[in-house]
């Protein structure tokens, strides 16, 4: 069959493309990584671009007449079964309890929760994957670099978070601003204290792929190691990676705004998905939406990046991709 | 392989040692105060007396060492003299009299225990108070986890994007998305407060001697089994599954089904050992939290166990406990690991450390 | 020498009366209502309240353990151990005010069975006098000389100075008798080895310890030997602790799983979705708790060293020599105040369980100062004074400016839902008055950790403002009001110690504190007081928000609950019962 394709006349004078053309390819053909990836791109262009046309501010809060007008809206949505709530056309997802804007401080929340989410899950994915490379390919480095990921595994969080934000909150802000200086300090905490899960997995990985006969090939013509690891072992592991790069953004969020609970985050003003949940918990049967929300923008991005996550690692895979 | 195990246990114990006093100063530049729980009624003077009789007067390495003597020296004489007086082995091992107890009429040698800064009782015994609990539940929700996540691995993996693995990608990843402090609260909401089936919060002090008890014990147990058992579900079948799409493309598969061998052989033997490693290491890692508890899920229902022992400990900066608490989860992270490395070279004997 | 104190006191022995004619109806053998379930969302540690003083530990021993004299929930001196209140009258307190002289009822036996006796108070007083004993409520001796003994039923207690209130040692929730026969080897370093006496301390009180599981559930069971025929009621308690209070409000009202929520720290409109459940009813009481705005006195610019950065430095004079750019002007100050509509605050966090205050000491009653009012916002009269005084914005960004300097305040607080709304919708006003805030939350362990070593606790006060909610013990605020002393501002040589958090200083305040320690007669003594509140608040030391009231629940089925505030919540726990 493969014998056929080959001899079609029309693919024999193709020009020699990009390998990363057949990868899209493959990645186009994976229909759960498309939707994954235009619910994604939809997700962002929402919190990023919606603001600019939506008219309200998240941080405003109505004051003197208003503000017992604006509070406690419900979304448009439930005058659908509830005739006598309290709706305005003007604001799709109502207020919170203090009159501030739903909609607004989902979008806003949204630039927040993914920005950190995506750094930290890239950081994390990166220290983790270097340290278990690393571990698993030379020998020499495996004991010292499994020791040292067995003491990160012990150390307390937050007594660790505690420190961190006492060393590093006032010259992070004095580099950054308020604001950068708290993104930096968050994105770093994130990543360094949740990459080791991901260094052990991929070491267990390493250990037994760098036995295999390809690898062991690879070595007996003399390719350098860091062309073996590149080539050969790297691409192998991409899918305990990929799972513990999905996993590694929903804990990000979550870990986010557990973190600006605590105090060591951004304003409390300043709302983020993860935050927006926890503070509306509390109002769950009164307000579910407040909850429902979040927790849905939340599930859907991860889901999308789970899907985007397979259709890479199918279209990264040549014996899949030829398929 | 024997060798690599009695080298890797003597190349812990200089790593605990370095763990331990990591901790130990990590904890003394955390900012914190253990009598910062007390009112603001009870005025600057009284707070430094009450410090003082802490013993926090003290130069940090004298602490640690004290710590160090209490932790291997000492508290392994109450475990001695408790496991050949009180403990079920007790008829069969020699009394042994080891440590001589501080306290009421105590002669003026005695032995010093790890104190919590909060209870004033030994970290130990609170410790040994709480693991029932622990393991009822955290302990559950793990088995139940592992017993559900594997075979949902492997089938969603043999039948890649199946409505079966699409329901399971669905639930998994919203299951792992959605925090405990929202799905714990959730559940009680619907099951406690609406339904009214199971209690929200956990008697601790509940017994199990009866069939009455045991499905008591079984009511209170189901919520926070749940909601602990659906975040761990999803992590190791993500794993299990993305392990077993990897090694079902491998040669070895098509070699074996072209040697005859039945499908059930070929997917259940053959590609579920190669695919183990990462599930090892996710199961290896999750052991001792088995032990560390959960401490949000904890706290939701009040289960009050080592999770809500560590975390209560932390915020009133009872540093003893802390302390005692973490080394003994570093203790179980260290020999997990090892375990787990020694499980990757008996799944895949080339995998060899020496 | 007039003490209202003790009038009054002295008045409710017969108000008592009625009370017990009300539980008459429910009357029965000891233990006729099974068990009850009280829940507090902070787990108690230690049933010994000399080594803790956390509210919830105090409460949980109370149940066994017990004082001489407490207050009732209006606030009034009641006998409890004793036959009557001491007053100068009667013959109890020296003319002189130097000692007071308690008589025990006779007939008092503690839970094993042996009497309770005048040589178990004498050794309460050395078990938490001892120097290394590290005792929570030493202040409670204070001026205590000696503690005489002269019969088993006799105590005398001599104060070094003439003592206006000396009604401070053996009284109330925090002063309560232990049995000198369980802790005679427990005293000094020894305190903290008695984990037994520590977990499960004798008493005289309705109940008895059979089960502590520290920071998670105690369970005790009626005191056979308590000295009042039928009580308690119930023959059992299971008090359990930890979680929060959504949960604990909810295990109450919504389940009926529990029979009593302490301290339910909720919004209003969550605890009325609570009560719905029909389960259970809220209850609120008011002691001296205000929330309120501290005012930093002092710079607080970061680009100031440690030595410098939020340290009050008076000079000779008592001028502030460090003194903040522009929260001392009186314009700013009372701008911000009056921007900040009470009424609004009060309904969104705390419902029927917070009042509008613009005091410091909003109680006991005669204490609360009537002579400001501030419960209606004023933007546009805020925005005319801050205009009269100069104080405009000069650059057209929104924010005022006074000297050149930018009116952008750094506004902290602890975490808790509460408090972050207050800061989104004082923010949200100020900046209607061009005044700029930027919001921080602060764990509430480090925030009121005193850790000299953190830049977060309320002590060091590296910010301009910083709001949290504080109280006094007992009903006299005497050293409630030295907090505005200038010597009381925490520095670096105290180690950031000392409860002046705004660092306020005036010297008028301190002559009149003096005066204060100096007056016997109670209604002097609270025109004084109002003077001082007045002083602080019209002089910029702090913007008072809130009179936070203690709100609780109890279920529906539980009978006798009276919530006191001036004393321990389980106070009158022996008269509770189940209504049938």
């Amino acid at each position: 069959m493969t014998d056929a394709t080959r001899l079609d006349p029309a693919d024999r004078y193709r020009a020699p493309r990009n390998q990363w053309w057949d990868v899209w390819d493959q990645f186009k053909k994976h229909r759960g990584a498309l939707v994954g990836a235009v619910t994604f791109v939809g997700i962002i262009l929402f919190v990023f671009l919606g603001p600019l046309f939506y008219p309200h501010d998240a941080q405003y809060v109505p004051t003197g007449r208003d503000f017992i007008k604006l509070r406690d809206i419900r979304p448009a949505y439930v005058a659908i079964w509830d005739g006598d709530a309290k709706i305005d056309v003007a604001r799709p997802l109502g207020t919170d309890n203090i009159g501030r804007d739903a909609l607004a401080r989902m979008m806003q929340g949204g630039q927040v929760s993914i920005t950190v989410g995506l750094a930290a899950m890239l950081l994390s994915l990166i220290l983790g994957t270097l340290i278990g490379v690393l571990a698993g390919y030379f020998r020499r480095l495996d004991g010292p670099l499994m020791r040292f990921t067995d003491l990160f595994l012990a150390l307390p969080l937050l007594p660790l978070l505690l420190v961190a934000v006492l060393l590093f909150r006032e010259p992070l802000k004095n580099a950054f601003g308020t604001e950068g200086g708290i993104f930096v300090l968050i994105v770093t905490l994130v990543g360094i204290t949740s990459w080791m899960q991901t260094a052990r997995i991929v070491r267990g990985d390493v250990l037994a792929l760098k036995e295999r006969e390809f690898v062991i090939a690879a070595r007996s013509i003399g390719t350098p190691a860091r062309r073996i690891v590149l080539r050969h072992i790297l691409p192998n592991v991409m899918s305990p990676i990929m799972v513990s790069a999905t996993l590694g953004i929903a804990s990000a969020i979550i870990t986010e705004s557990a973190l600006s609970f605590l105090g060591f985050g951004f304003p409390p003003d300043f709302p983020t998905w993860g935050r927006l949940l926890n503070d509306s918990v509390d109002r769950m049967v009164l307000y579910p939406e407040r909850v429902l929300w979040p927790g849905l923008f939340i599930s859907v991005t991860v889901l999308s990046v789970n899907y985007i996550g397979d259709g890479l690692r199918d279209a990264l895979d040549p014996r899949i991709r030829g398929r | 392989m024997l060798n690599y195990t009695i080298r890797r246990l003597l190349i812990s114990i200089p790593t605990l040692l370095f763990i331990a006093l990591a901790i130990f100063l990590l904890l003394e530049l955390a900012p914190g105060d253990p009598v910062a729980n007390q009112p603001l009624t009870i005025p600057p003077e009284v707070r430094e007396l009450m410090r003082k009789a802490l013993g926090l007067g003290e130069p940090v390495h004298i602490r640690f060492w004290k710590w160090l003597v209490q932790f291997f020296w000492i508290e392994p004489q109450v475990f001695i003299d408790w496991l050949t007086t009180s403990s079920g082995l007790a008829p069969v091992l020699p009394d042994t009299d080891f440590y001589i107890p501080c306290g009421v009429g105590a002669v003026a040698e005695c032995d010093p225990r790890i104190l919590s800064w909060q209870f004033r009782s030994p970290v130990m015994d609170i410790v040994l108070q709480r693991i029932p609990q622990t393991l009822w539940v955290v302990g559950t929700a793990y088995v139940v986890a592992i017993v559900i996540a594997i075979p949902v691995g492997v089938y969603s993996a043999y039948r890649q994007y199946s409505w079966f693995d699409n329901a399971g990608t669905f639930v998994t990843m919203v299951g792992f998305s959605v925090p405990p402090f929202f799905s714990g609260v959730l559940v009680i909401v619907i099951f406690s407060v609406q339904l009214g089936w199971f209690p929200s919060i956990y008697d601790t002090t509940h017994r199990v001697v009866d069939w009455d008890s045991f499905v008591y014990q079984l009511r209170q147990m189901v919520m926070p089994v749940m909601v602990l058992a659906l975040q761990i579900t999803s992590q190791i079948s993500r794993f299990m599954r993305a392990s077993m799409l990897d090694n079902l493309n491998q040669d070895y598969v098509r070699t074996a089904r072209a040697k005859g061998m039945t499908e059930n052989t070929v997917v259940l033997v053959h590609v579920l050992r190669n695919s183990m490693i990462p599930v090892v290491t996710v199961i290896a890692l999750g052991i001792p939290s088995i032990f560390g508890g959960a401490i949000i899920t904890e706290q939701v229902f009040k289960v009050n166990g080592i999770g809500q022992m560590l975390i209560g400990a932390i915020e009133a900066n009872d540093i003893p406990t802390v302390q005692t608490l973490t080394f003994i989860f570093a203790v179980l992270i260290v020999l997990f690991n090892l375990i787990a490395d020694i499980l990757y070279g008996i799944l895949d004997p080339r995998i060899r450390y020496d | 020498m007039k003490l209202k104190h003790t009038l009054l006191g002295a008045a409710a022995v017969t108000a008592l009366a009625p009370a017990l004619a009300h539980a008459a109806g429910h009357e029965g053998p000891r233990g006729r209502d099974g068990e009850v379930k009280i829940i507090y969302w902070q787990a108690p540690s230690i049933l010994n309240p000399f080594l803790s003083g956390g509210t919830k530990d105090i409460d949980a021993s109370n149940m066994v353990i017990e004082p001489l004299a407490r207050f009732d929930e209006k606030g009034n001196l009641i006998p409890w151990l004793v036959d009557a209140v001491p007053t100068v009258e009667n013959g109890g307190v020296s003319e002189d005010l130097k000692s007071i002289t308690w008589k025990i009822t006779s007939g008092i036996l503690w839970s094993d069975g042996t009497p309770f006796t005048s040589a178990d108070v004498k050794f309460t007083y050395e078990y938490c006098t001892h120097p290394e004993g590290g005792c929570a409520q030493l202040t409670k001796f204070e001026g205590v000389a000696s503690v005489e003994t002269p019969d088993d039923l006799t105590v005398v207690v001599n104060f070094n100075e003439p003592t206006p209130n000396p009604y401070v040692p053996f009284v109330g929730l925090e002063s309560p008798i232990i049995q000198a026969a369980q802790f005679a080897n427990c005293t000094g370093a020894k305190a903290p080895e008695c984990t037994d006496q520590n977990f499960g301390p004798i008493g005289t009180g309705p109940f008895k310890v059979v089960e502590f599981k520290p920071n998670d559930v105690i369970r005790y069971e009626a005191n056979e030997n308590y000295r009042v025929d039928g009580k308690p009621a119930f023959a059992s308690v299971t008090f359990k602790g930890g979680g929060d209070a959504t949960a604990a409000g909810r295990a109450v009202m919504e389940t009926g799983e529990f029979d009593y929520a302490w301290n339910l720290q909720l919004a209003p409109d969550v605890i009325a979705e609570m009560e719905k459940g029909g389960k259970g009813t809220p209850i609120a009481g008011f002691g001296p708790l205000v929330e309120r705005l501290m005012l930093n006195q002092t710079n607080p610019d970061p680009a100031l060293g440690p030595d410098q950065r939020s340290v009050s430095m008076l000079d000779a004079d008592g001028n502030q020599q460090n003194p903040h750019p522009f929260l001392r002007d009186p314009a700013v100050y009372k701008a911000m105040s009056m921007a900040i509509d009470r009424p609004l605050l009060v309904e969104i966090g705390y419902g029927q369980a917070g009042k509008v205050t613009c005091n410091w000491v909003p109680a006991p009653d005669i204490f609360n100062s009537t002579s400001m009012s501030c419960d209606t916002q004023d933007i546009a009269g805020a925005n005319a004074m801050l205009d009269a005084a100069g104080i405009v914005d000069s650059d057209g960004d929104g924010v005022r400016e006074k000297d050149g300097v930018p009116l952008r305040v750094l506004y902290q607080t602890s975490t808790n839902a509460v408090r972050q709304d207050f800061q989104a919708l004082i923010k949200q006003w100020w900046s209607e008055i061009g005044i700029d805030a930027e919001l921080r939350n602060i764990n509430a362990s480090v925030f009121f950790g005193g850790d000299p070593g953190s830049p977060d606790t309320f002590q060091k006060f590296y910010a301009d403002i910083e709001m949290y909610a504080n109280n006094f013990s007992g009903t006299d605020p005497q050293a409630y009001l030295g907090n505005g002393l200038c010597d009381k501002a925490p520095t670096p040589a105290t180690q950031w110690q000392g409860e002046n958090i705004s660092r306020f200083c005036m010297k008028e305040y301190d002559a009149l504190h003096a005066q204060l320690a100096g007056t016997a007669n109670i209604e002097e003594r609270a025109r004084i007081g109002r003077e001082l509140n007045d002083m602080m608040v019209q002089n910029g030391g702090m913007i008072p928000l809130v009179h936070r009231g203690r709100i609780s629940a109890h279920a529906n089925s539980l009978g006798g609950v009276v919530l006191n505030v001036w004393d321990s919540e389980m106070w009158n726990v022996a008269d509770w019962y189940r209504i049938k």
